[in-house]
């Protein structure tokens, strides 16, 4: 039964391919519930690939994801059902920019899951003061900046209200002031909701903060894996290690 | 008010002033049939603008159907089947290669033979025929807008979209469609002039609109230099016209949008 299962998310022997690219080779990865699980590794390794397979944004050619206990399967109905209790955050938000903040945050609610729109804006409220921005909610994106943009995003999958968070790199396309708050908040569902997260990132700061594990892939395959103090401390592979220099010299 | 209001204005006035200038002075320009000063220039001139309604009408109706065909082509062309994206690329390539002239002849003198004795039966007159052949004719172009239209929004709106639990259908219909018209529309308004001047080309089977009108009354009075000088300024003026329009309603659409 699925509420039983402890496993959020279950990756067995993914593979996927671009073409004659294989960009992922034989994932495996377990998340538990309430669990945060940081991705990292070199531009082209993957982790975006493997974020983007659990809500199904990318089509897994070989091996069982299971979401919630539900096998991601080609039908309608698991990837709805998938779906609904996954939120995404993009690198590059992907806010609507012809809507308002508070549109694009009950354009979900009302269309997907039909509520009426007193219900709907209440509950963008809510999530608007959560991410603490409410007195932005009648802009359009474009006027504002990078960092609260991207915590309307978080918003906006929050107002879905999901049970797992997935983040593809959310602070990358920051400027450096910006991140912080980014950050901020994301530390906040972590402690505060209990959220269960991924998260692609090289913050390494908020990695070590926050994750329960650690993951660091290389060249379409998970390298290695393990909780940040031993991750940070003893990198087990001549990779990893690299990589970690690479990232945390200056 | 904008410059190019302003614009549109001058060259509109202009216009008059040098028809009205010449009605008066050059005696080389037998300014006369068209004088508005003259009991018979009014005649003739009332004569021409009144092929106004039927190129607007068939315009209209023919830029109506392009754009409700197109869409269906569009939608063809983006679809996951390949079946439907074979279909919208022989449609496109057929329809775009034929001249207007033949498919208009193909159409009035070809299509009855076709249709006579089955449940699509109608009568083929010069405005239907006109209308059929500048909506085909043009389909082919408003499908490629819609199509390029609608692919230049980003992928992660309509990944975004999917992940806030939207059906295909609604990212379409809420997401990617009020972003994608405002790029559509400029070269949607560009199509609507090229149906209006193309419409001339119907004069040729018997309608009556402004360029028949013109070549009528041309049989009757030998003027063609300023018979057909007005034609081209009624062209003018309708075009301006409608350039206007579409400006006002992108501003329209644009208020508010910050990017």
């Amino acid at each position: 039964m699925a509420t039983d299962n402890p496993l959020a998310i279950e990756m067995r022997d993914v593979d996927k391919w671009f073409g004659d690219f294989h960009v992922l080779k034989g994932i495996n990865l377990n998340v538990k519930r309430g669990e945060r699980v940081v991705i990292c590794g070199p531009s082209g390794s993957g982790k975006s690939t493997v974020v983007r397979c659990v809500n199904r944004l990318e089509v897994h050619q070989k091996g069982v994801i299971k979401v919630e206990g539900v096998e991601l399967k080609d039908d309608r109905a698991s990837i709805d059902a998938i779906r609904s209790d996954v939120g995404m955050v993009f690198q590059q938000f992907n806010l609507f920019p012809h809507l308002t903040v508070m549109e694009n945050l009950t354009l979900g609610p009302m269309k997907s899951r039909s509520m009426n729109k007193a219900d709907a804006e209440a509950l963008a409220m809510r999530y608007l003061d959560r991410v603490r921005i409410p007195e932005q909610a009648d802009k359009k994106p474009g006027q504002l900046s990078g960092g609260q943009q991207q915590r309307v995003a978080i918003a906006r999958s929050l107002c879905m209200e999901p049970k797992i968070l997935l983040f593809d790199e959310p602070t990358s396309a920051l400027d450096p002031e910006m991140i912080s708050e980014v950050l901020d908040v994301m530390v906040g569902l972590a402690e505060d909701d209990g959220m269960t997260m991924i998260v692609v990132t090289h913050e390494m700061g908020f990695a070590r903060k926050v994750a329960d594990q650690m993951v660091f892939m290389n060249q379409g395959e998970i390298v290695e894996t393990g909780p940040p103090t031993e991750f940070f401390g003893n990198p087990q592979t001549e990779r990893c290690r690299t990589f970690l220099d690479q990232i945390l010299k200056h | 008010m904008t410059s190019e209001n302003r614009l549109t204005r001058f060259m509109i006035v202009l216009a008059g002033c040098l028809v009205l200038s010449a009605c008066s002075s050059n005696s080389e320009w037998g300014w006369y049939v068209v004088n508005p000063l003259l009991e018979g220039g009014r005649v003739n001139l009332w004569f021409l603008i009144a092929g106004y309604p039927s190129t607007i009408y068939i315009s209209a109706i023919a830029a109506a159907l392009s754009m409700t065909v197109g869409l269906g082509v569009a939608v063809m062309g983006m679809s996951t089947w390949r079946v439907f994206r074979i279909i919208n690329r022989i449609y496109v390539e057929f329809i775009r290669s034929i001249p207007l002239l033949p498919l208009l002849f193909w159409i009035y003198f070809g299509l009855p033979f076709l249709i006579r004795g089955t449940w699509f039966e109608f009568n083929v007159d010069p405005f239907w025929a006109g209308v059929i052949t500048l909506a085909l004719s043009d389909s082919a172009f408003t499908a490629e807008i819609y199509r390029s239209g609608i692919q230049s929004i980003a992928k992660g709106q309509s990944e975004a979209a999917q992940t806030i639990g939207l059906t295909k259908w609604q990212t379409m219909r809420y997401v990617v469609l009020p972003q994608a018209i405002r790029r559509i529309l400029p070269p949607l308004a560009n199509q609507f002039i090229y149906i209006v001047k193309m419409s001339a080309f119907v004069s040729v089977i018997g309608m009556q609109e402004l360029m028949r009108r013109a070549n009528d009354l041309n049989t009757n009075e030998y003027r063609a230099l300023e018979i057909y000088t007005v034609l081209i300024l009624e062209y003018l003026v309708l075009v301006l016209l409608i350039s206007a329009a579409v400006r006002w309603l992108e501003r329209r659409m644009a208020d508010g949008e910050v990017r």
